[in-house]
């Protein structure tokens, strides 16, 4: 029972932030049309930047619980590198998917060397914060309570982009861009902005998941190209473009990950692209996406 | 230009490249020797992968995992079932490829643009982690050993490893370039070729005048795979190790940087672009730490300003001083 609730436990943690991260694709691909390779990148970047914000915080006189907050300011606040990179992909809006996708890993590549440079090549890790706040005891489970706060920031995220895209007017004229943009253009929108923002929105989503992780796990190089495996595999579960889909791929990726690992560590991928491959041909569009021709 | 005169010039231009590739081995320090090794594995590679891309009109992300192929194809053959022939290496390995590449070609091909793209890359990562988490089978992530092959049933003991590799072996990987290419030359200029240009431009419109899209996508597919296996093999012999990166998905990125770097609408665009990623990446190794970074911007600036790629700044400015 202790085992079961472990995996729960951890899947969902894991699904939590992975479905930040998606959320950032998703909303990219669905309104700009493009799939982001470097979204495994501002996942990285905020977790190193996290980093370097907690140490400088704590460093200067912050309390030790004051970690949270600050992971979430520093995700936020690096995602402000996002117009910067929306400006350079605005010059192939109008070209092939193929030159969208490889400019994105031109990003990639830049990047792992941007890190490099600030962070150097070694894992860097936050101590042993994510303890500080305690755990939460049910029964014989116990589980750290830094944990339980993400899946519930997690969660409050999820509920905020939900109710931003389908109650608030901004984004009623979002979702009208990303269903037609010479239309919603025609009507008066400015889809110039409403990529940017779109963009830095897909970005911080991608920057605060990385700082988020970063008191359970080290941050590394590795960790751009790795993540993008993931999320991927979460959105073409979901379907593209779909943001429940976002939910439920990343739930199911999170749980089938977390079950591998403890049954049996090798198949830890390949889990995940089983199903990947069992959806597809089951329901082509993903679960809750759009069929595609 | 005229139809005649354009083929005469490309012949020239053609028989020339060849001549320095020939000569190359004899006037270049064996360093910058072993480095044309991998840019005839990757031009080889990217012929097929080309068919796909430039002709199909369809985007891989995961064709790594047919270079892995062949190049865990030449490792097992020759270091667990003692198989030296490098032919027959060569042979097993493409089949290989091929065989692997039917159901991943199956699934794929239901799809186009970018969902082709993100499924291709699955069936890559797929593959790499088998190949990573495997460790009696596969042998990890240090992967297996490649040994040396006989060519033509000659062994050419007498040699030690560089000398080997520059010598016989560059000149057989050479040959093979040449007839692969030619095949290739002939497989796009045929019937079969049109057809898949012609899905490229307007499935819809193919379907319509009775092409079979997705049997000619599949077909793409797999002499894609066969290519790409070749091309693996030749690297895993070349540096004596096939590993699990080979399968990575920014190994299957490079591929498509390469071809788009030479060009990717123009035959002989991916040619190049093996050749001048190779001498690029191994410049900018030698120059700085940094050189992914730098990578990334030659990639960026290719995609926004020069989308042909090198042999579409080479045609426009051949055509501009033949204008003059």
């Amino acid at each position: 029972m202790t085992a079961f609730f472990d995996i729960l436990l951890g899947g969902v943690f894991h699904a939590s932030v992975l479905f930040l991260v998606a959320a950032g694709l998703q909303l990219v691909f669905g309104v700009q049309r493009i799939v982001n390779l470097a979204c495994g990148s501002f996942y990285a970047l905020g977790a190193f930047f996290g980093i370097t914000a907690v140490n400088w915080a704590i460093a200067h006189g912050a309390p030790q619980w004051s970690f949270l907050p600050v992971l979430i300011i520093a995700g936020v606040l690096i995602a402000a590198i996002g117009p910067f990179i929306e400006m350079l992909l605005r010059t192939v809006y109008k070209r092939d998917e193929a030159f969208q996708l490889l400019l994105t890993f031109a990003l990639v590549l830049m990047f792992q060397d941007v890190l490099r440079f600030f962070w150097g090549a070694n894992p860097r890790q936050l101590g042993n914060l994510s303890m500080s706040y305690g755990k939460v005891t049910l029964g014989e489970v116990s589980f750290p309570t830094y944990n339980v706060l993400v899946m519930l920031a997690s969660l409050a995220i999820a509920v905020g982009i939900g109710l931003f895209l389908q109650r608030t007017r901004y984004g009623r004229i979002l979702r009208a861009t990303a269903e037609n943009r010479e239309m919603a253009e025609a009507l008066g929108a400015n889809v110039r902005w409403i990529y940017a923002s779109v963009f830095t929105l897909g970005t911080m989503l991608g920057t605060v998941g990385g700082a988020l992780v970063v008191p359970t796990a080290a941050a590394s190089l590795d960790m751009p190209v790795e993540l993008v495996v993931e999320a991927f595999a979460v959105v073409v579960i979901g379907g593209l473009g779909s943001m429940r889909g976002a939910l439920a791929g990343a739930l199911i990726v999170g749980l089938v990950r977390a079950a591998a690992i403890s049954f049996y560590a090798e198949l830890e991928v390949l889990a995940i692209y089983v199903i990947v491959i069992v959806v597809l041909i089951a329901r082509p569009a993903g679960l809750f996406g759009k069929p595609v021709e | 230009m005229s139809g005649a005169r354009s083929h005469a010039v490309l012949t020239t231009f053609v028989i020339m490249a060849l001549v320095v590739l020939a000569t190359f081995p004899n006037i270049a320090q064996p360093y910058y020797i072993t480095l044309v090794l991998p840019a005839f594995a990757y031009a080889i590679a990217l012929l097929g992968f080309n068919l796909l891309f430039g002709y199909t009109g369809l985007l891989s992300f995961g064709h790594a995992l047919f270079v892995a192929i062949g190049a865990y194809g030449a490792a097992v053959l020759s270091s667990k079932l003692g198989i030296k022939s490098f032919e027959l290496v060569l042979l097993i390995s493409g089949l290989a490829a091929v065989i692997a590449a039917i159901p991943v070609a199956l699934l794929s091909v239901r799809y186009v643009r970018i969902f082709f793209g993100i499924l291709t890359l699955a069936f890559g990562m797929l593959f790499h982690s088998f190949l990573f988490k495997f460790y009696n089978l596969t042998g990890g992530d240090t992967g297996i050993r490649v040994l040396r092959p006989s060519l033509l049933g000659m062994d050419f003991k007498e040699l030690d490893k560089t000398a080997f590799l520059i010598g016989p072996f560059y000149y057989y990987c050479l040959a093979l370039l040449m007839l692969l290419g030619f095949v290739m030359w002939r497989i796009v200029h045929s019937p079969f070729g049109l057809h898949l240009t012609a899905i490229r431009e307007n499935p819809r419109k193919a379907e319509y005048l009775g092409v079979r899209v997705r049997f000619f996508r599949l077909i793409a597919f797999l002499i894609s795979a066969f290519y790409c296996a070749i091309g693996g093999v030749i690297l895993a012999i070349n540096t004596g190790q096939a590993d699990p990166e080979l399968a990575y998905w920014t190994h299957s990125g490079e591929l498509v940087f390469m071809t788009v770097l030479g060009g990717f609408a123009n035959f002989f665009g991916p040619l190049v672009g093996a050749f001048a990623f190779i001498f690029l990446k191994s410049e900018l190794m030698g120059l700085t730490e940094y050189w992914r970074f730098f990578l990334g911007v030659t990639l960026a600036v290719i995609v926004i300003a020069f989308p042909r790629g090198l042999m579409g700044l080479a045609v426009d400015l051949w055509s501009k001083a033949r204008r003059r």
